[in-house]
């Protein structure tokens, strides 16, 4: 396949692995973090780690949107879905992740309520257009790539003068949990995680551009390298990353120049600006409550806002207590250290969200890697 | 006043097969039924054992093993490229009798109807039937038809149930696989599934690849003519071949190891699945069969394979390996290795 199979090639592949292996220092240790539940994805699905030397670690970080979202929220959107007659549309990967109790969005959907999969925030315009007489809500969820969708679907429902759409916005920002983590006290005081330096997101990253990363690369002194979802893309990242750390640098660099420009697209920017405004502080899973990192909808769109239009409980529910997601989310823990980790938490019985998508750190390592262990 | 002689039989309209629809009639057991009956199921499928019209049929065998399927058949939407809910619900029961090495000879059909499915759409399901079950070489012998209210069903569920007979000296069964063995694929991965989800309403994209529904009795017939001992034969249906493989590997007891490169996959499926956020290798296949052999009869099996106009893409995808974790894993084109788990729920689109 074209523009895919170029960014599969297992002799470029080998190329850059014997690179990394020569200018890797065999008396160093490389802490590497991946942001983004794509890479996590990559990495386990194409088995990037055996062609890795063993100093070069890969840390999963919080970059999984359906991971990050605080189990309050998931109670939440689904007492949304239990409102007689309403329509709640969501993304595929949202509908298994379980709440305290056990409950998810395909449980409830069994038992009578509206759920509906959709691909695209279009989808859920269309299906409002086609039940005038129900409520059509949106759990909008995401980091900035699938924001400015959002954004076309709440104009797009202005425009045609929708009054029976609304979203449940719950997007929120990369380059503020970044900086969440780095300022944690496990990576600058206490010395538990090890970071020396990020892989940043491909698909944010070409909507944000580079330059959002600029700040805490000088500020917090790790190299960034933005990196596409291929294979080759995170191999040429990780040798990037390598060089950098060797040469005692610490910037911004784009290995995904055929996506990410440093101001990244303007349009989509500017329509975020036009219909979102920063929430004060937003609960992550694992971050907890993160200033300044998620967005809501403006109140001159609060018509379409389902925070307004019905009454959505403000919760904070605590993560099962034996489920390490959040340690593993800061990238203080390995799926594999948490000791309910394919034991009784397996993608089939999840109970923490990184079990859930094929993006979340212990999901992809008990779906692609578990095989290590057996080892 | 009266007249003597014959007694005209009561008139009945005939069944209108370019307008009219099921009724709730058609499955209350009256005259609607056994008109339906007559001038459809009759019609598509005539044999001696039906033209009997008893409750069952009554059919000779001959003396062996016989094996037994049944499967039933629902599917959004009925008519894809490809083929139809009709032939689906022969092949794939076929399917499932053959995978023992066994010849096919009778089926049973039973029709769950929903009221308002058109008897047009009806008709031409039940030739698709009658066609895939001549293909076969298979005779529909008994049946059943059930009408449900509108609402009640999604047009028509076909459940089938195949009998064939197993020749002397097979011996094909999923706990079959022994290290060392070869693994192998008939076809392309992952083409019914792509070719039914690019014609679902909420997902606008076209492909013209079409579902690979068919009957794989005489590819089946070749193969263990050529190689009497194949240890493991499956058709990767629901879950595709990661899903078999690791049914297998279970049974068996044994681990797998499959090489990515040696895939063979539609490069219009590979394209669906990358945007799509899925994996072919577990995505619905109605067409093709995974073989396991001894090592020394892989290459004779391969070749047989590819030589059938259902086998040209055929390829020895991996290997058998002792595995106490009875892993399915694959050596990935990019030089790593991970594994390929059972599916956990339905296939869900990722986000990103």
């Amino acid at each position: 396949m074209k523009y895919i199979d170029e960014f599969r090639d297992s002799a470029l592949a080998r190329h850059i692995a014997d690179n990394i292996a020569s200018e890797a220092e065999p008396h160093r240790a490389y802490h590497l973090m991946e942001f983004c539940g794509g890479h996590t994805h990559a990495i386990s699905r194409y088995g990037i780690v055996d062609l890795l030397p063993a100093n070069v670690r890969m840390i999963h970080g919080p970059g999984c949107p359906v991971c990050i979202l605080p189990v309050g929220r998931i109670e939440a959107a689904i007492r949304l879905a239990q409102i007689p007659r309403l329509i709640l549309c969501c993304y595929g990967d949202m509908m298994r992740v379980p709440t305290a109790k056990g409950v998810n969005l395909l449980k409830i959907k069994a038992s009578g309520a509206d759920v509906r999969m959709i691909y695209s925030s279009a989808d859920a315009v269309k299906i409002a257009q086609q039940n005038p007489a129900r409520q059509v809500v949106f759990f909008a969820i995401g980091f900035e790539t699938t924001t400015p969708p959002t954004a076309v679907a709440i104009q797009q429902a202005q425009v045609l003068g929708l009054k029976n759409f609304s979203v449940f916005c719950n997007h929120v920002l990369t380059p503020s949990a970044i900086s969440h983590i780095l300022q944690s006290p496990e990576v600058r005081e206490l010395g538990l995680v090890s970071l020396d330096g990020f892989i940043g997101p491909a698909h944010v990253s070409t909507i944000i551009g580079s330059r959002p990363y600029e700040y805490f690369a000088e500020e917090f002194q790790k190299p960034v390298v933005i990196a596409g979802f291929e294979p080759l893309d995170v191999m040429q990242a990780i040798l990037m990353l390598i060089r950098q750390l060797n040469q005692g640098r610490a910037v911004v660099e784009n290995e995904f120049t055929r996506a990410v420009t440093r101001n990244g697209n303007v349009k989509a920017q500017f329509l975020v600006a036009e219909v979102f405004e920063l929430r004060r502080a937003f609960e992550w899973r694992g971050l907890g409550l993160v200033p300044y990192s998620a967005l809501k909808i403006k109140s001159c769109y609060a018509e379409f806002d389902a925070e307004c239009r019905f009454q959505v409980p403000v919760l904070s529910i605590a993560d099962n207590k034996a489920c390490d997601c959040g340690a593993i989310l800061r990238g203080v823990k390995r799926p594999q250290d948490c000791k309910i980790f394919g034991i009784v938490c397996t993608p089939d019985n999840p109970i923490g969200s990184c079990m859930v998508s094929s993006e979340g750190a212990c999901a992809a390592h008990y779906s692609y890697g578990r095989f290590r262990e057996a080892c | 006043m009266q007249t003597r002689g014959k007694i005209k039989p009561g008139y009945t309209r005939s069944l209108d097969l370019k307008h009219g629809c099921v009724e709730m009639a058609h499955g209350g057991g009256g005259l609607a039924m056994a008109q339906l009956i007559d001038q459809l199921f009759m019609a598509a499928f005539d044999n001696k054992y039906l033209r009997q019209m008893n409750d069952q049929a009554c059919f000779p065998v001959s003396s062996g093993r016989m094996v037994m399927s049944t499967d039933s058949h629902v599917i959004t939407p009925l008519f894809f490229p490809g083929g139809d809910i009709g032939s689906l619900s022969i092949n794939g029961t076929i399917n499932d009798v053959v995978m023992s090495g066994a010849e096919p000879c009778y089926v049973a059909a039973s029709f769950i109807l929903e009221e308002g499915l058109l008897l047009a759409d009806l008709k031409c399901i039940v030739e698709s039937m009658a066609k895939a079950s001549q293909n076969a070489g298979v005779t529909i012998v008994t049946g059943d038809t059930k009408v449900v209210e509108q609402g009640s069903g999604d047009g028509i569920f076909i459940t089938t149930t195949g009998v064939g007979m197993v020749p002397a000296g097979i011996n094909i069964s999923v706990e079959r696989a022994r290290p060392g063995d070869k693994v192998l694929v008939s076809g392309t991965l992952g083409d019914h599934g792509i070719a039914i989800m690019s014609l679902r309403e909420h997902l606008s994209f076209h492909a013209s690849i079409q579902s690979d529904t068919a009957s794989m009795h005489n590819l089946v017939s070749a193969m263990t003519a050529a190689v009497p001992d194949i240890h493991v034969l499956r058709d990767p249906t629901r879950g595709g071949v990661a899903t078999t493989l690791n049914e297998i590997a279970r049974q068996s007891a044994v681990g797998m190891m499959l090489y990515e490169n040696k895939l063979p996959i539609h490069e219009q499926v590979s394209a669906a699945c990358e945007f799509l956020g899925f994996d072919p290798l577990y995505v619905a296949n109605e067409g093709i069969l995974v073989a396991i052999c001894a090592p020394e009869d892989a290459e004779q099996l391969l070749s047989v394979m590819q030589s059938h106009a259902l086998g040209i893409h055929a390829e020895m995808i991996g290997e058998v390996i002792e595995d106490s974790h009875c892993f399915v894993q694959m050596e990935t084109r990019f030089g790593g290795r991970r594994v390929v788990d059972w599916l956990s729920g339905e296939q869900l689109p990722r986000i990103c």
